[in-house]
Parts: C-alpha cells; structure tokens; sequence
C-alpha cells in the first residue's frame, strides 16, 4: 500500500463559496421601513441646520452668513486655537498610546485586562466631573495655559484610540510580524515604525480622526475651564447672529465629514492597491 | 583552535589567550545587563501610560472625592454629601437617572433594530456609509447638535414649519424643545448612533451556521430567535445600553446649550457651581455632586463589565 | 409507482437511511457555476464524500441538500420523494458544520436536545435521549460544561450528537474536521464512521483531505468545477481513475510525455495499452499518468535516467527519478531503497499494462481560487 500524501491539501484549506441566503422580500420591505425612519431622523436636523446657515432673517437664501464668519470678531482666534490643541492633542495620544498597546499585545496580553480598565475610565468619569478635579488639582501656571485642556483631551481620547489600536493590533498577526522584523536584523524602533505603524494604518486612522472630532467639538472643558475654543465661540455668538454661528457650526460639521470621507477614502484605495500588488506578484 | 593558537607562540600570551576569559566575563556582564533590562522593560514601558493616567484621571478623582468630604474650611465633614441627597440636588439626580434611562432603552432597542437592518442588508455601500456616520454621530452632541435641532424643531424650525402646513405644529401640543422631553429627542441623535456602533460587532458575532444549524434542526425563524439569538445577544444588548445610560447621564454640553441651563439635571448643578453661581459656604458642595456622579456611572459600568465579560465568551 | 413505494416506506419504518438522489443541480452565483449539472445517487445508509478542491461546488451541494441554498435547475430528491419545496427547518437533516456551531449559550445536554425541543418532546425524554446520545460520543461527562469551555474536537462530537439526536434521515458533515488538529482529527474521524455504520444513516461528508475521504467513504464523489468527475469506490478511484483530474487530484500522478499510436504508448521501452477515460481519449500532445507505486526501479549504470530526490516515508522511500528532463515519482521498498544513492543510473519500468493519459497541460490542475 502506498503512502497517501496530501500533496493537494495546501491548495485548498480556504473555502471561497459564498454563504448565501434566501432572502426574503418581507424583510426587505421592513428595512425599507427602518432606514427610512432612520434616515429622516437623522437627515433633516442636517438639512435645517444648513439651510439655517444659508437664510438671512428675512428667510431668503443668503450667503451672507458664510461670508462673514472670517470676519466675525473673535472667530479666527477661537479657530486657531482650536487647530493647536487638536494637533497638540493628537501628537500626544499616538506618542502616548501606540508604543504601549503595542508593547501590551505583544509581551503582556495579560495586562490588556488593565488597559482595557483604564482606558474605559474616561467614559465612566464624566468630562464635566473630570473638569472638576482637573481644574482643582491642577497647578496654577498649567492652569493658565489652554494646553491644560490638551492634557486632558489626551484622556478623553484614550477610549477610542484605545480601542481602534486595540481592534487593529488584534486583526494582525503581530507576533509573527515582530519576530520576523527582528529575526530580520531590526531594532524595536525600526520594527516599530516600519513593520507595525504601516500594518496599523487603518486603526491609526481611525484613531486620529476620532481624535481630532473629539477635539474640535468638545465644548464642556473648554467652556468651564474659561478658553474660547471653536464650539464655546459658535455658542457665544449666538446672541449676536444665530445664522452665522449655525453657519460656522455646519461648516465645522461638513468639513469634519469631508476630513474623514477623504481619509477613509484615500485609506481605502491605497489597500486595494496594496491588494492587487501582493495579488500579481 | 586552542590547539592552533599554542602552536603559535606569538600569539600564546596575545590575544588567543586572555580572549576567552575575556568573552565570558563579557558575556556575563551582558546577560546580566539584559536580564535586569529584561525586568525593568515592562515598568519602562508601561510607564508613560500609567503615570499620565494617574496624573489625568486618578488624581482629578482623588480631588473630587478629597473635596467632598472638605468643608470651605478644610475640615472634614459630611455635610457636602447631606446637601446634595436632599432637595434640589436630588432632583437634578432623580432627573438625570430618568433622562438616562429613557435615552438607553429607547435608543438602545432603536438602534439594536437599526443595526439589524444593515448587518443582514447586502449592500456593502449601505454598511460602510451607516459606520462611518455611526461614528461621527455617535461623538456628535454639544453645540452643533444644538443647532440643527433649534433650526428643524425650535419655533422657527424647518420641521415645526411643515408640521404647522398641516395643522400639526407640535409646539401648539405642549411640545417644547426646550426641556426635559425636547433634551431627550435630541439625545436620541447620538445615543442611537452609539447603539448602532456597539451592537454591530454582536450581530456580526452571530454565526450563520447557528442559525442553519437551528433550522435544520427543526427551528421555526422566530423560535431561533427566541432560543438562540437573542439570548445569545442579551449580554451585548445590555451592554450596549448600560454604556447609553452612563453616556445619557454624563451629556453636558447639549442639555447646556439646549436649555441654557434651565432644566435640573446633575451635570448642569456642576457647571453652574463652577461657574460660581454657588451660596456662600457651598463652595464645595459641587464635588459632592461629581462624586454622586461617579458612584452612579462606577456602578454602571461594573455591570456593563459583567454582561461584558459573559457576550466576550459567547461571541467569539 | 413511486407514489405507493413511498406510502410502503412511510408506513413502516425504513431499517437503514434514507435513498438520496441529487439530479443535474445547477447553482449559480452571479458568473460563477458553483453547480453546473451535478448528480449523485446516494444507496440508504451509504456513506459518500464529495471531495474536491476548494471553490469545485461540494459544499455548496452539500446545502442544497440541506435546504440552505436554492437550484437553478435540478432535483434533489429523499426516498424518491422531490424535496425542493421543503425548507431546510422540515427537512429532517443532521449537519454538522466546519466551524463549530454549538449554541453558546447552552450547554452540552441542552445543545443535543435542541431539536427535540423543536419537535415538542417533554423536557425529561429529551433530557434522556441528549444523555444517551453524548454517551455515544463519549462525552457524558460534559454534559454540563458551555461550548466555550470545551475543546474543539469536544465541541464537533457535541455537534455530531446534537445533529443526530433529531434522528435524520441523511447526515450531512460539513468539513467536520478540518478545524481540529491532527491528532484529534483522526480520532474523530474513526468515531464518525463507527457511529455511522451502527447506526447505518445515510451521509455526506464534504472535504477537501482526500486522505479523510478514502479511510472514511464508502464511495467518494470527486468534483470538480461543479460536476462530479468520478464516483466510485476508495479503491477503485485511486487504482482506476477514469479522468485525469481524479488521477491527479487524488493520490500523486507522474505526468510523461508519451505519443500514442492507436490505443498504445511506448513508456520506457515497453508498450502499454491506453485506458479508455471518460474524457475520451486525446489527441494532440499527450502524457501519460502514473502512479509512483506503478513505476519500478532497478540500478543499472548503463541507463540514462538518474536518481535526484529520495524521501523516507516508513515503509517505503519515494524516489523522484529525471528521465529525458522528466521528474517521474516511484515508490521503492524502503530497504531496498537503501540502496540507491542520489546520483544513481535507474531504469524504469511499469507495473500495470494499460495507463491514463491526458493532454499535456501546462500545470497541475489543482486550482487555487
């Protein structure tokens, strides 16, 4: 009797048939229903919002309100210091947690535990509780700076960052690529930053653009802590011309979606490239 | 080799022979400078992380909880806490608990159903556009929503305009978006959201086979949901709206922005004190609230850890 | 006729499973044909596999035989009876699937009672019958313990348990085994086959191990881009394979390139004579096909082929042998084996006069995605 050998086994370990449903047409019809009802829920509060924007007082279509938000008293400076806690912001928690969930994945998965604890704790502890502390605890020359605020933004991210990194470190196969890099010859900073920053692309991403909304809209701290940041000024100026600052508040929205759309977008293009090249080579 | 080198006598006394010694001597020191490195990396590590989390959460905490128990002549005292149980303080809590609750179960059921309707649609277009608003929406509150809501609902609202064409303008029926129910419609425009986030990865988690699996055997389409699907969903539906409800009762900035403040509602008694709107001898009374705060928000997320922890080893 | 067979059969009940008929089943998913005309005739109580490589149709037919998929065209028939209208939930079928699909929010015993509990039996029956029934798998013990507290080879017998307490009149296993690890897997798959022929239920297996499906089956399927290619016995398909895709799928094949005149080949110096295939004999350039154990090695420092690999695979030692630029495979005794140094003049010769051949193709068949 000869040996059976599987030479033919490798060749087919992935099964490619599509599972497929029957579908049926009652549930078709009920999810008409719902994203209907979902859709004009969340759509026309938008609709209104930019034709508030785009109305003088008279109610006629008007861009008047567009066109005077540079020029608004105060708009630029709450603008631009809204840009520099982002940024601010943002270099902080990558700087902050990249290195650690990485190193957690990799040499402590115990410890994930932990950082899964700590990282959820900003969620319990409301901003306007945590502003409480902050603003008594802190020293008085960090209380005078606006970047107090990025400090504590920092946390308040913490949770998405977190879990965007944690999702994206789980979906690839860390280990191996780790050990390959270092069996390679590279140091841990290499590997760092030139095997698992661009396996993490997609999570990072994500995490900078939860990040940057985050900061950009976030109007709690901001307020108490007394720093006309870009959400306290739009509320501010309320009193003055509710359609300018409807106006700017949509356009901080539009562009915010467009900054994503865009990121996404461009992220997504570049795997399928990413895709094809591994698929011809 | 040592053979060779001892042939050699130039090189006996050289190199050849303190070499080896050399090298292990070497070798030690290095092993042992990489196994005390090898100790102290984790600390190394983890200790950016551990020291700006407890310089940016616990020690925030630490006051708030500190300054509860201090009287505004730093004695200890309970009176903080006596305060905030009774009258208007219990109030903004009775209130805040309600307006919580009603923002997790209904938009947690609303976005379990809406989360439903995308996973089993085929359109991956559809998928991909609902999780990216999802998750915009999801932070989206304070300021901007405010907006929107006052120009589709206020009393100039786009919304209240075509309701008031057909005679249904819901201001004349006691409606006013600027309260308690108008606080919890807006509310619904992320917490819904924030649902849809959280609950789509448990109806991804739901295995095809085991519905397969239930119909061969037998099961009717609703008796698979009934034994297995949504059982096996309990935990990560519960889940889903105990995070709604700490979201729901933690909201500042929209019920602020909405109502000026006008409603009672914790969140809004602390930002009020802090901005110094606070009698004379209850200055600290504000820290008392935050820490009524917390201990609600801790119990709530200790039971999300629970069914947490129980849809983690179900959903797989 | 048919109609009275069926009223016979219903009226007492049938000792072995159910007969299985799958009639020219088409199945098509935009472009692609998964099913593009199978059929298969499955006796009561036999155990078939459909093997083939990923993507060739098998598990699909697998679900419309289970309900889950709907045809194009064609019949899949039970005891004679068309059951295209019947849902996958009236069926009456046990499956097991590839990736363990236990309830996880129930135990062991409450997984194996499930579809008794859809057929409305009271709660201590079925409480008997699921504890008998893990008792046939071996696995009394865990009657109490959750999916996600036991192992995977656990988990597929609680699922093969749970799939035959409904008592179904065809058994379907849906790569039952190719989650689990070696060890595990063989194990399991002698308790399959045991249970199987005690209990004499009509199955499908579907898998891509044709190892797997030789020990187990008693008549494999071979399919291939949504036909079946060849259905025959274990033996009969790795002796006798009727295409060359079977020839090559299952069990390893040397191709030589031969030239046929008439009905012979000239291989090695002898003639053979070419065995009819299903594909109809070729024309063109063509190669013949042969069985490692079909090709024989002797030293001879005057001939030209050489030695160029040797594995050791316990008994015997495969020898891969460079003829005219050729590498053609022979299985050697290991002892004699020993003997034959990499680098050493063979000659060839066939065992078996008649051989397969095929048109030259530029690669191996078996397909990847």
């Amino acid at each position: 009797m000869a040996a059976l050998i599987p030479d033919v086994v490798e060749d087919a370990l992935v099964i490619v048939e599509p599972p497929s449903r029957r579908r049926w047409p009652r549930l078709r019809v009920w999810r008409a229903v719902v994203l209907f009802i979902a859709g004009a829920y969340f759509l026309i509060p938008i609709y209104a919002g930019l034709r508030f924007s785009f109305e003088n007082d008279a109610g006629h279509l008007s861009l008047y309100a567009v066109k005077a938000i540079p020029s608004e008293p105060g708009f630029s400076a709450a603008f631009w210091l809204s840009m520099r806690l982002a940024v601010v912001t943002l270099a902080l928690t990558l700087v902050l947690m990249v290195p650690t969930s990485v190193y957690v994945h990799l040499k402590f998965p115990r410890l994930r535990r932990l950082l899964d604890f700590v990282t959820i704790l900003p969620i319990v502890i409301p901003p306007i509780v945590l502003i409480l502390g902050v603003l008594r605890a802190a020293p008085l020359w960090l209380r005078a700076s606006p970047y107090l605020l990025s400090l504590v933004y920092v946390i308040l991210s913490m949770p998405f960052v977190y879990r965007s990194l944690d999702a994206g470190l789980s979906a690839i196969d860390l280990k191996t690529l780790v050990e390959a890099s270092r069996s390679l010859g590279g140091n841990w900073l290499n590997t760092l930053w030139r095997v698992v920053v661009p396996n993490l692309r997609s999570a990072l991403l994500s995490a900078t653009v939860l990040t940057l909304a985050l900061v950009l809209g976030e109007f709690t701290m901001a307020s108490l802590d007394l720093w006309t940041t870009l959400p306290v000024w739009i509320y501010q100026f309320q009193q003055v011309d509710a359609h300018v600052s409807t106006a700017v508040s949509m356009v901080s929205l539009v562009g915010t979606w467009l900054l994503i759309t865009l990121i996404v977008s461009l992220d997504r293009s570049q795997s399928r490239r990413a895709r094809r090249r591994t698929k011809n080579s | 080799m040592t053979s060779a080198t001892s042939d050699d006598p130039s090189s006996v006394s050289g190199p050849g022979a303190t070499a080896p010694a050399a090298g292990g001597a070497d070798v030690a020191v290095r092993r042992r400078r990489r196994s005390l490195g090898r100790a102290l990396a984790p600390v190394a590590a983890m200790a950016p992380f551990s020291i700006y989390s407890f310089l940016g959460l616990g020690v925030p905490i630490l006051a708030v909880i500190y300054y509860a128990f201090q009287s505004e002549q730093g004695k200890p005292t309970l009176s903080n806490l006596a305060l905030v149980t009774h009258g208007s303080y219990l109030l903004g809590f009775e209130n805040s608990i309600v307006l919580a609750l009603i923002t997790s179960i209904v938009p947690g059921i609303l976005g379990l159903i809406l989360a439903y309707a995308i996973a089993t649609s085929r359109s991956t277009l559809l998928k991909r556009l609902v999780a990216t608003a999802s998750g915009v929406l999801a932070n989206f509150g304070g300021i901007n929503l405010t907006f929107m809501f006052i120009a589709t609902l206020g009393s100039t609202g786009i919304l209240t305009a075509w309701l008031s064409a057909i005679h249904l303008n819901p201001w004349n029926f006691g409606f006013n978006l600027y309260s308690f129910y108008g606080v919890v419609l807006v509310y619904l425009y992320f917490q819904v959201p924030l649902m849809v986030l959280v609950i789509t990865p448990a109806l991804g988690g739901l295995r095809p086979s085991w519905r397969e699996a239930a119909e061969n055997m037998g099961a009717s389409s609703w008796r698979y949901w009934r034994y297995v699907g949504i059982p096996v969903l309990m935990p990560s539906v519960l889940g889903g709206m105990l995070l709604l409800f700490g979201s729901g009762f933690a909201a500042y900035a929209t019920a602020e922005t909405l109502t000026a403040g006008t409603v009672t509602l914790a969140p809004i008694q602390i930002g009020s004190l802090l901005a110094g709107n606070q009698l004379a001898g209850q200055e600290n009374v504000g820290y008392a609230v935050g820490l009524g705060m917390f201990v609600v928000l801790a119990l709530t997320m200790i039971l999300y850890g629970l069914v947490r922890r129980r849809a983690s080893k179900w959903l797989r | 006729m048919t109609e009275l067979a069926d009223a016979t059969r219903t009226t007492e009940p049938a000792p072995a499973g159910a007969r299985v008929g799958l009639e020219g089943l088409v199945r098509t998913y935009g472009a692609t044909r998964a099913l593009d005309g199978f059929s298969l005739a499955i006796e009561p109580g036999e155990f078939v596999a459909l093997l083939g490589p990923s993507g060739c149709g098998k598990t699909t037919a697998l679900r419309v035989l289970a309900g889950f998929e709907q045809l194009d065209s064609g019949r899949v028939t039970v005891d004679g009876r068309d059951v295209g209208k019947i849902s996958a939930q009236h069926r009456d079928m046990g499956m097991v699937f590839q990736s363990y699909s236990l309830f996880p929010n129930m135990n062991a015993l409450n997984n194996v009672a499930f579809g008794l509990r859809m057929r409305h039996q009271h709660a201590a029956q079925r409480r008997q019958k699921a504890g008998e029934l893990l008792e046939l798998v071996g696995l009394s013990d865990q009657a109490q313990k959750y999916p996600h507290q036991m192992s995977g080879g656990q988990q597929q017998r609680v699922a093969l348990a749970r799939a035959l307490a409904i008592e179904p009149r065809v058994l379907l296993l849906d790569e039952p085994l190719s989650a689990l690890d070696a060890k595990v897997r063989a194990e399991l798959r002698d308790q399959i086959r045991q249970l199987q022929q005690r209990l004499a239920i009509t199955t499908v297996f579907v898998t891509h191990d044709q190892e797997e499906a030789l020990s187990m089956a008693d008549r494999v399927c071979v399919m291939s881009a949504g036909r079946a290619e060849q259905t025959a016995t274990p033996a009969t398909l790795y002796s006798r394979p009727t295409t060359p895709f079977v020839a090559e799928f299952v069990g390893v094949s040397s191709r030589v390139p031969v030239e046929p005149v008439n009905d012979t080949v000239t291989l090695f110096g002898e003639s053979c004579r070419v065995r009819p295939s299903d594909a109809g004999v070729p024309t063109g350039e063509v190669d013949a096909l042969l069985r490692p154990e079909d090709v024989t090695v002797t030293l001879d420092a005057t001939a030209k082929p050489f030695v160029t690999h040797k594995s050791f695979l316990g008994a015997i030692t495969r020898v891969i042998v460079q003829v005219d630029g050729v590498a053609v495979r022979a299985d050697v005794r290991s002892d004699v084996a020993a003997d034959i140094e990499l680098g050493a003049r063979v000659r060839l010769a066939v065992v078996s006069r008649d051989v397969l051949v095929a048109r030259r193709a530029p690669a191996r068949p078996a397909p990847t995605d």
